[in-house]
């Protein structure tokens, strides 16, 4: 065999072999419906039954509705979030939490977390007598219809659902931690375990289950309304109705789905 | 014309560029790695295969209906049971083997009643280091129907709001009726009958003038401090500033 007859036979061998092990595992996978990955095929068999049932993410739009005047930083949302969804207990990975503003006499504006770790009766750090004013904030994930993060992720990882939640596909996240940046409400924190990145999801398993999400479940003040903004009439309709409401940066244009009752200028 | 052999050569190995090239993008890769819909289905599956940990209130009262009808009474009706006593789908499905989280010692009432200046005006709050120092909070009030247990004296009993918030202010110790006179039948009619308030800046003055004998109130000048105002236009009386 000379050179030129070698190179030639390379070049029908290789395709014609790679084409010959992709035909005969199409037609073995052709029989579990195209699917390639084993280990997923059950759960993916039983989701697949859902939108024909009771679950149908078009006819939802989820958002939620915080009163600052009721929260009373009791931190239970925190907690419960953390435990619902395995958030690393250390106190610096939150997909929900609660920030302290304490505004001075001299117009001061301090804002620090809650730390969840301590049982103990929290207290200001300021002299009362200089308070002018102070109040607890809930925040999360604003679940923004223009969200910066999926714009910015560079593998398409993050999305929006079509029930109106931002989701992060670990599989696909790299971990780059550019959506981290992105978000101008600081609700996204990379996973220590995973490496990817995580954020709040309102308790997308529970919601679609018709739970409400752990924070809004075991609040005990009714600070945080979860609901549904498609519904003629639902919780978060009646905040609506009932409050003057405003989001979080709305000069950024993200359009959140978070909105606050009673906030205050100050808050960030 | 007659295409020459070069370019025909090229042609084919071009052609077949172009089918392996096709052939990896449609057939080699699997869909699942490319199509966006297919990603975000199975994030959405996996999202939704997460396990439940909070039952959700409705849950508990299939069981616990002598619990969940006490509370709905009292003033915790709004509370959710696992709030208190953590996530309990687990004791849901397996009620002996796995028991909630109760809350017994002082460290947990004051998560939200411990006095905190962030908290909103009114919420009922104690001081923990010297409200009954500790006893759990247990030993006197029932959780899942929390009273005071002291009889409420006859004003907080209506204005319970401007008591609690009274409570916690430098203001603690006066009784209402230092302030307000209050006719006997106020508490017959009470919006015919009104308490009375206080009306001058003199009245104020009483303990906060220069020349008071009240020893703890903060002094100030009744002839140059804000003249044309009267005290409570700028000070709250049930709550002033300047707390401790």
């Amino acid at each position: 065999m000379n050179k030129r007859e070698f190179l030639k036979g390379l070049i029908l061998f290789f395709p014609a072999g790679g084409l010959a092990t992709i035909l005969t595992k199409r037609v073995g996978a052709g029989e579990t419906g195209g699917k390639e990955k084993g280990p997923e095929a059950p759960g993916g068999k039983e989701a697949k039954t859902r939108p024909n049932g009771a679950y149908d993410p078009e006819r939802h739009y989820y958002g939620m509705g915080i009163e600052i005047d009721k929260c009373i930083g009791c931190s239970r949302c925190v907690e419960a979030c953390k435990a619902e969804n395995n958030v690393p207990p250390e106190p610096f990975f939150f997909r929900t939490w609660v920030e302290r503003y304490v505004i001075t006499r001299n117009r001061e504006v301090t804002v620090e977390g809650i730390n969840v770790k301590s049982k103990t009766a929290r207290e200001t750090t300021q002299d009362d007598r200089e308070v002018l004013r102070s109040f607890f904030v809930p925040k999360l994930c604003n679940q923004c219809a223009n969200p910066p993060c999926v714009q910015v992720c560079p593998v398409g990882a993050t999305f929006s659902t079509k029930d109106g939640v931002i989701l992060v596909d670990a599989k696909r996240c790299i971990g780059c931690r550019y959506c981290i940046q992105a978000c101008p409400y600081a609700a996204r924190y990379l996973h220590p375990e995973t490496k990817t990145a995580d954020k709040c999801t309102f308790c997308y398993h529970r919601v679609v289950k018709g739970l409400l999400p752990a924070c809004v479940e075991v609040c005990p003040t009714q600070a945080r309304i979860f609901g549904d903004l498609r519904s003629k009439a639902s919780r978060l309709v009646r905040f609506h109705r009932m409050n003057k409401v405003h989001v979080l940066k709305p000069s950024l244009n993200t359009d959140p789905k978070v909105y606050y009752a009673q906030l205050d200028g100050e808050v960030r | 014309m007659r295409i020459p052999e070069q370019i025909q050569r090229l042609a084919v190995i071009t052609a077949v560029i172009i089918v392996s090239v096709l052939i990896a993008r449609f057939l080699l890769i699997p869909r699942s790695l490319i199509s966006d819909e297919l990603h975000r289905a199975s994030t959405i599956q996996r999202e939704n295969a997460k396990p439940i940990k909070f039952a959700g209130s409705t849950t508990c009262q299939d069981c616990h209906e002598d619990k969940s009808t006490q509370i709905r009474k009292g003033y915790h009706k709004n509370l959710s049971c696992e709030g208190c006593h953590g996530p309990a789908a687990q004791h849901a499905e397996n009620p002996m083997g796995v028991k909630p989280f109760a809350p017994r010692d002082r460290k947990f009432c004051p998560l939200c009643h411990g006095y905190d200046a962030s908290r909103p005006t009114g919420f009922p709050q104690i001081n923990p280091t010297v409200h009954n120092p500790v006893k759990p909070c247990i030993t006197c009030h029932n959780p899942h129907d929390p009273v005071p247990l002291q009889v409420p004296q006859s004003c907080s009993a209506c204005h319970a709001q401007i008591q609690r918030t009274t409570a916690v202010s430098s203001h603690a110790l006066l009784r209402c009726t230092t302030c307000h006179n209050v006719p006997a039948q106020h508490k017959t009619a009470p919006r015919s009958v009104m308490p009375s308030k206080p009306s001058t800046r003199e009245f104020c003055g009483t303990c906060h003038g220069k020349e008071s004998t009240q020893k703890d109130a903060p002094k100030i000048d009744l002839t140059n401090h804000g003249n044309a105002y009267l005290c409570w236009q700028c000070h709250y009386p049930h709550l002033p500033e300047g707390r401790g």
